[in-house]
C-alpha cells in the first residue's frame, strides 16, 4: 500500500494518499522517478494533507512539484502536518 | 492513438454539437419571466434566465453581447427564440446568432406586453422544437469537438490524479487536430512560469503574461486580506491545499505534457482554428464554464477533489475525481473515478483513455451526472457596474 506521494525529487513536503496515524512508518512513491520512499509521521495526517520531509525554520520555503508553494511561518519538524497554520502564500 | 467516431449533430455552419437544445434566450433580466413562461408552455425547450443586459457599456457590454450571441451560436443549440424588452438589442443578438445559419427568431415586450409576447414566442418555440426533434445524429469525429477544461473544489488529489488525467486527454485530443481551451487566470498564480513556457511563440507568451498581470492588478487593487478562504477556498483548504501557489501547480497539470497553446482568447471569444487556447476567465466554476459555452465549447472536463457539483445548461460537464472519499460520498456527481492512480493501480495513460471513452459516450448522448441531477448553472461574467 502506498501511504504518500511526492511529485518531484526536489519536494520537501509529501501528500498523504490515505489517512495516516501519528508515528506511522509510511511507504511512498516519487512520481517523477517511480522510486519507493519511506517516512515517519509525527502527527495524524488526513488523506490529501501534507507532512514535512525535513525540518523547516521560519522563513524557509516549502517545495512541491519542484516549485515554491509558500513560506514557512511556524517551525516545522519532519513528519509534522504542513498546512495553513504554518505555511503562507508568498504571492498575496 | 486514433481518432474516435461519435454520433453527433452537424450544424448548418459545419460545427459539431453533442446536444440538441432549443433555447429561449432573454436579452435582459426583465425578460426572464416571459422566457420562463414560453419554456413552460413548450416542452423540451430551455429558458436561460440571467441577471444582466441593461445599461451595460464599454467592454462589459461587448462581453455581454459576445456571451449572448455565443450561447445561441453554440453547436449544442439547434434553434433559438430571443426575447428582450425592446427591439434594438434583441435584433442585434438575433442577427449575431443568425450568422450560424440556425433558426432564430426575436420578440420584444414593449408595445405589446408579456402575454402577447409569450403567445407569439410560444408558437415559434413549438415550431422550432418539433423541427429539432427530427434532426438526426450523424457520424462525426471526436477531434471535431471543442473541449474546455477547468477544475473546482480542488485538493491535493486533483494535482496528483484528475488534473493530469485531463492533461493526458488534451495531449491526445490536440495531437489529432482537436480544439481545447483552459483559463482560470488568477488561479495560475505561482505556476504562471509553467504556463508561459507552454506558449507556442513569444507573441502568445506576451499576450498570456499581459492577461495574467492584468488580473493580478485587479486582485491587488480590490483585496482586503491575503485571499485565504477565497483563493484557496475553504473547500480547497479542507482538502489539504495550503496556498494559491500549490493550487495553481496542481491546476496546470491539466495542460498536459506536450501541447503548446497557440493563442489567447478574451472571455467568451471563439477560437479561430484548431489547437489549445488560453482564455482569460474567472476561476469561479459557473462563470468560467458559461464563458466557454459562449465561446462554442461543446463538452467540459471538470476535475474535482472535494466535490464541486457544477453543471451548465448547454455544455455538458463531465466530472472526474481522484479523491477516494469524494468518489464514495458524492458518487452521484462523479462521472469518472481516477482514484486508483493514487495507489499506482491505474496509469495516467489508462485514466486518459477512460476519460476519452467517457467523452465519446457523452457525445453519443449519455447524460452526465450534472445533467441527470439538473445542474444548469448559467452565470454571466460582469466586468464592472452598469451605467
Amino acid at each position: 500500500m502506498i501511504h504518500f506521494l511526492i511529485h518531484d525529487s526536489a519536494d520537501t513536503v509529501a501528500v498523504a494518499v490515505t489517512d495516516l496515524a501519528a508515528g506511522a512508518e509510511c511507504t511512498g512513491r516519487n512520481l517523477s522517478t517511480n522510486k519507493t520512499l519511506t517516512a515517519k509521521t509525527a502527527e495524524a495526517i488526513p488523506l490529501g494533507h501534507k507532512f514535512a520531509l525535513r525540518d523547516f525554520a521560519v522563513g524557509d520555503t516549502a517545495i512541491k512539484y519542484g516549485c515554491e508553494i509558500g513560506k514557512v511561518v511556524q517551525p516545522i519538524r519532519a513528519g509534522q502536518h504542513v498546512h495553513v497554520h504554518n505555511l503562507k502564500t508568498k504571492r498575496w | 492513438m486514433t481518432d474516435r467516431k461519435i454520433h453527433a449533430f452537424r450544424r448548418e455552419n459545419g460545427r459539431v454539437g453533442i446536444r440538441n437544445h432549443v433555447v429561449i434566450l432573454p436579452v435582459d433580466d426583465i425578460s426572464n419571466a416571459a422566457c420562463e413562461a414560453v419554456a413552460n408552455n413548450i416542452k423540451g425547450t430551455l429558458a436561460l434566465p440571467h441577471a444582466y443586459g441593461r445599461l451595460q457599456f464599454g467592454e462589459d457590454l461587448e462581453l455581454f453581447f459576445r456571451t449572448m450571441i455565443g450561447i445561441g451560436s453554440n453547436p449544442n443549440v439547434a434553434a433559438v427564440v430571443v426575447i428582450g424588452i425592446e427591439a434594438g438589442w434583441t435584433k442585434r443578438i438575433v442577427d449575431g446568432i443568425a450568422k450560424t445559419g440556425k433558426p432564430v427568431e426575436g420578440y420584444w415586450i414593449e408595445g405589446q406586453g408579456d402575454i402577447r409576447t409569450i403567445a407569439d414566442a410560444s408558437y415559434k418555440a413549438k415550431e422550432f422544437v418539433q423541427w429539432a426533434s427530427e434532426l438526426q445524429r450523424a457520424e462525426c469525429r471526436l477531434s471535431e469537438l471543442y473541449i474546455s477544461v477547468k477544475c473546482g473544489e480542488s485538493d491535493t488529489t486533483t494535482g496528483l490524479a484528475s488534473c493530469p488525467t485531463v492533461g493526458n486527454v488534451l495531449d491526445k485530443h490536440c495531437a489529432l487536430g482537436g480544439t481545447a481551451s483552459f483559463g482560470e487566470t488568477s488561479e495560475l498564480t505561482g505556476a504562471e512560469h509553467i504556463v508561459a513556457a507552454k506558449a507556442a511563440n513569444e507573441e502568445v507568451r506576451k499576450q498570456f503574461m499581459a492577461a495574467f498581470e492584468d488580473y493580478t492588478r485587479l486582485v491587488f487593487s480590490e483585496k482586503t486580506d491575503d485571499l485565504s478562504e477565497s483563493q484557496p477556498t475553504k473547500g480547497n483548504i479542507a482538502g489539504g491545499l495550503s496556498t494559491i501557489e500549490e493550487k495553481a501547480l496542481g491546476n496546470v497539470e491539466k495542460l498536459g505534457k506536450k501541447t503548446k497553446f497557440i493563442g489567447c482568447l478574451k472571455p467568451a471569444e471563439a477560437p479561430t482554428k484548431a489547437g489549445m487556447w488560453f482564455m482569460d476567465t474567472s476561476s469561479a466554476a459557473a462563470e468560467a464554464v458559461t464563458l466557454w459555452a459562449a465561446s462554442g465549447a461543446v463538452v467540459h472536463l471538470f476535475p474535482t477533489g472535494q466535490g464541486n457539483v457544477i453543471g451548465n445548461p448547454i455544455e455538458p460537464v463531465i466530472k472526474l475525481s481522484g479523491n477516494p472519499k469524494t468518489v464514495a460520498t458524492m458518487k452521484e456527481h462523479i462521472d469518472l473515478d481516477v482514484a486508483p492512480i493514487l495507489q499506482g493501480e491505474m496509469t495516467l495513460d489508462q485514466a486518459g483513455d477512460a476519460l476519452i471513452e467517457m467523452i465519446v459516450r457523452t457525445a453519443n448522448g449519455r447524460l452526465t451526472a450534472a445533467e441527470a441531477l439538473g445542474h444548469r448553472e448559467f452565470v454571466m461574467t460582469k466586468l464592472y457596474r452598469s451605467a
